[in-house]
């Protein structure tokens, strides 16, 4: 939006400790960055622009927009109107310069490793990670000949040591799935500057309330914006947000591959922003509240929170995070895979479903949802053991919450 | 999910969303055809022609009934016409008392569309209750109220005037639009007919048009229901998805704007360009003891002002303001300004909004999402421009 009135960073709702600031308007930048104030028709909303091609008043017009470069629709797949609002107020929310959006999470990262990645090429990944993104590096980058190292995460001294002469890409989550682990951003985006190599933090978790990985000079903000982001648990969408120049090339590429998302999905996805903020101070409330309680309940053996003070990460996610999210991972005590799929199965509120980030509360057991037909030497290697729960928060009351697990806890 | 023992904002993410049972889908297919396949000819099925109902529409309905505390809701295409659902249940002879301080539409409905019926209506200060019974007749069916009221922020205390009127065999009907149930919940204070715009606070995001009526009795609701498949001005599935995706955040979204309400209201309250400030959360307002009691924990989103200044004052702070913009409506994430005389209240008669208290320097805000400062400064700079 032209007219955004205090676009610049305020630290106003800072934590005091954060080596970088939060907008105090994010709510503000929520409604209505990204969007013309005066719309087509005047409607006070953008209209969903859902033609597959634009037409040109006559050939002249074709020869400008090829010569001058302007932007303005051509094709669908090469961009829309509803994709150049959404990424707009994703750039602006997350205090970057661009951003690029995609049909899913995966499809952003596919689009970037993509174009940023050539046969002999490497990537250093930390370990903790989503497993589709671990399987598209290790089973199919490979076959374009791109060499994936995997260092355990948090490890950066490995890391440093897996970084070649043509190691061209760092990549990580903060805080990771499912074992919530925070990266030290500082450390990880050193790292890169140090070799000249760029980085790129997958903050789905995260989302920019609560991290901010560019102010930590991190080259790429990789989000999966079906989660937070779309936040209704009925959108899939994924973005990629950096600086124009090293995002021009990436833009191109999705050009061709086609990895775009639909007007009526960006609609929403716009449309879940506008109350990004409220949601997510919702999502944090009830992160942290649901954490204590399963920190002490006696069937609890371990819980994996950064807004808990057990939690080694703790420190530096109190310094460089703003809140927690809603995301927790849980370990029932003396449980085996069935016990613990008993207390999943008695849930009431939560739904056994894959996915995060939205309205509805979700829970899952990692054995059964993501890795059932893996096996058990790699399940150790990964970290996944059988009685591990991991429950999405949704915005639900938190009494309930607590109450639900309490009863699923008991029985 | 069984759902009523749940809070307030559980229900309103949970109850009618529940899980898919044909794909186990986490938000509910949208149903957008427009007939059902029928078991055989004659028998009965849930669903048959989608004017009657459709999936989509009940879930909205299940929501709101649960949320409002009735026993059933019917989703209408636009505020209005729930507004005219209800009005269905009077016939000619009828007579209708409904306040001084209501929607436009409304008031042009009743004193435009109906009188023509042989329905004829008189508007009453719902805040006396001498008013009240100097306008009852022997004929008068319904009492219509809206608390706060629009564009005035007037508040009647709802209980006294539905106990007053069940006394004389009226129904009751409040106009909950501007409280929304997470702060008035006007069944519980013995009203029988809950209206809503659901293109306000219901949806949110100024992109449905909606209109819900709410009910305590099944009987009531049996015969609403009829007079609506009769009329068939239904809610479609789309704008039936969309309020229903804006109902999961709607008491995120309703105390977060009343908070930033309250304080724009004291900033405006002492402001030098302003003569008189309307909101029921400012200690000064009549209103202010008895909305504390009715409404839950704030008092609404909705701002009225008047300028010092004339007409054209008024006209020229509206227009001049560049976060807040110049619409009718209220309700949603963005914040919206409007004069009253040109805007919302011009299909009243000039004479009548001037009885009405409705003065031409009269600003009504609808307080978005934003954040307070960027919305207070805004409205600084334009009071500026008197």
């Amino acid at each position: 939006m032209t007219s955004a009135p205090s676009n610049g960073p305020s630290d106003s709702d800072s934590s005091g400790t954060a080596p970088c600031t939060f907008p105090g308007n994010l709510s503000t930048l929520a409604v209505h960055a990204g969007e013309d104030r005066q719309k087509p028709t005047h409607s006070l909303t953008d209209p969903i622009v859902c033609a597959s091609t634009y037409s040109f008043a006559n050939t002249q017009a074709v020869i400008d927009y090829i010569r001058n470069k302007e932007r303005r629709g051509e094709y669908g797949r090469y961009g829309s109107p509803n994709e150049w609002a959404v990424e707009k107020k994703l750039a602006a929310l997350e205090g970057g310069e661009e951003a690029i959006v995609y049909a899913s999470g995966m499809a952003a990262i596919v689009g970037l490793l993509m174009a940023k990645l050539s046969a002999g090429d490497e990537v250093v990944f930390f370990d903790e990670c989503y497993h589709r993104s671990r399987e598209f590096c290790t089973k199919h980058l490979s076959r374009y000949g791109v060499v994936t190292h995997q260092v355990r995460a948090c490890d950066y001294d490995a890391m440093e040591r897996a970084i070649g002469p043509k190691t061209k890409l760092l990549v990580s989550e903060s805080p990771t799935n499912p074992h919530l682990s925070v990266v030290d951003l500082e450390r990880f985006a050193g790292l890169g500057r140090k070799h000249g190599v760029d980085t790129l933090i997958d903050a789905t978790l995260a989302t920019p309330y609560n991290l901010r990985p560019l102010a930590f000079g991190v080259d790429y903000v990789l989000h999966s914006a079906t989660k937070y982001l779309g936040g209704h648990n009925d959108l899939l969408a994924g973005a990629i947000i950096g600086s124009a120049a090293k995002l021009q090339e990436v833009r191109k590429l999705r050009g061709i591959l086609g990895g775009i998302n639909s007007a009526h999905n960006l609609y929403l996805l716009e449309r879940g922003l506008k109350t990004f903020e409220l949601r997510m101070e919702r999502h944090n409330r009830n992160g942290q509240a649901v954490a204590e309680f399963l920190a002490n309940h006696p069937r609890v053996e371990k819980v994996l929170y950064p807004g808990l003070p057990t939690h080694p990460g703790h420190e530096l996610a109190k310094r460089q995070m703003r809140g927690f999210g809603g995301l927790i991972t849980f370990m029932v005590k003396d449980a085996d895979w069935r016990a613990t799929a008993d207390v999943v199965d008695r849930a009431r509120i939560a739904r056994i479903a894959p996915s995060l980030g939205g309205v509805e509360s979700l829970i899952e057991q990692p054995l059964v949802m993501s890795y059932f037909e893996v096996p058990v030497e790699d399940r150790k290697r990964f970290g996944i053991p059988d009685n591990m729960i991991r429950l999405a928060c949704g915005i639900e009351d938190t009494q309930d919450l607590i109450d639900d697990l309490a009863q699923a806890l008991q029985g | 999910m069984s759902g009523e023992r749940h809070a307030f904002r559980t229900r309103a993410i949970h109850v009618g969303n529940e899980r898919d049972p044909a794909t186990g889908a986490i938000v509910p297919p949208i149903h957008v055809a427009s007939t059902f396949v029928l078991p055989g000819a004659g028998e009965p099925s849930e669903f048959d022609y989608s004017r009657t109902g459709t999936p989509t529409r009940q879930r909205l309905e299940t929501t709101v009934a649960s949320l409002e505390g009735g026993c059933g809701a019917l989703a209408y295409a636009s505020g209005m016409a729930a507004t005219h659902g209800a009005m269905l249940l009077l016939k000619h002879g009828d007579h209708v008392i409904a306040g001084t301080d209501i929607y436009g539409g409304t008031y042009r409905l009743l004193h435009k569309v109906l009188v023509s019926s042989g329905i004829s209506v008189t508007l009453a200060d719902t805040r006396s209750p001498e008013a009240l019974e100097a306008a009852r007749r022997p004929e008068t069916k319904l009492l219509w109220l809206e608390s706060p009221g629009n564009p005035l922020l007037s508040i009647t205390d709802l209980a006294p005037c539905v106990a007053w009127a069940h006394q004389h065999g009226m129904l009751v009907g409040v106009d909950n639009t501007f409280a929304s149930p997470v702060l008035t919940r006007p069944l519980e204070l013995g009203a029988d007919i809950v209206m809503h715009s659901a293109t306000k606070y219901l949806g949110g995001h100024s992109d449905a048009l909606g209109g819900i009526l709410v009910v305590r009795d099944p009987e009531l609701h049996r015969r609403l229901h009829y007079l609506q498949n009769a009329v068939g001005n239904v809610l479609g599935p789309w704008d039936s998805y969309l309020i229903q995706r804006g109902i999961k955040t709607l008491e995120l979204r309703v105390r977060e704007q009343c908070r930033t309400a309250q304080r724009l209201a004291e900033f405006l309250a002492s402001h030098p360009r302003i003569e008189r400030t309307l909101y029921p959360g400012l200690p000064q307002h009549p209103g202010h003891d008895i909305a504390t009691r009715q409404m839950d924990g704030g008092y609404g989103a909705m701002i009225s002002f008047e300028v010092a200044g004339d007409f054209a004052a008024a006209k020229r702070v509206v227009e001049g303001t560049e976060l807040f913009q110049l619409a009718v409506s209220l309700g949603a994430v963005e914040s919206l300004i409007e004069q009253p005389a040109s805007m919302s209240h011009a299909s009243y008669d000039r004479a009548d909004r001037l009885k009405h208290g409705i003065r031409d320097s009269l600003v009504r805000l609808s307080v978005g999402l934003e954040a307070f400062e960027d919305l207070r400064d805004d409205l600084d700079q334009a009071l500026r421009k008197i």
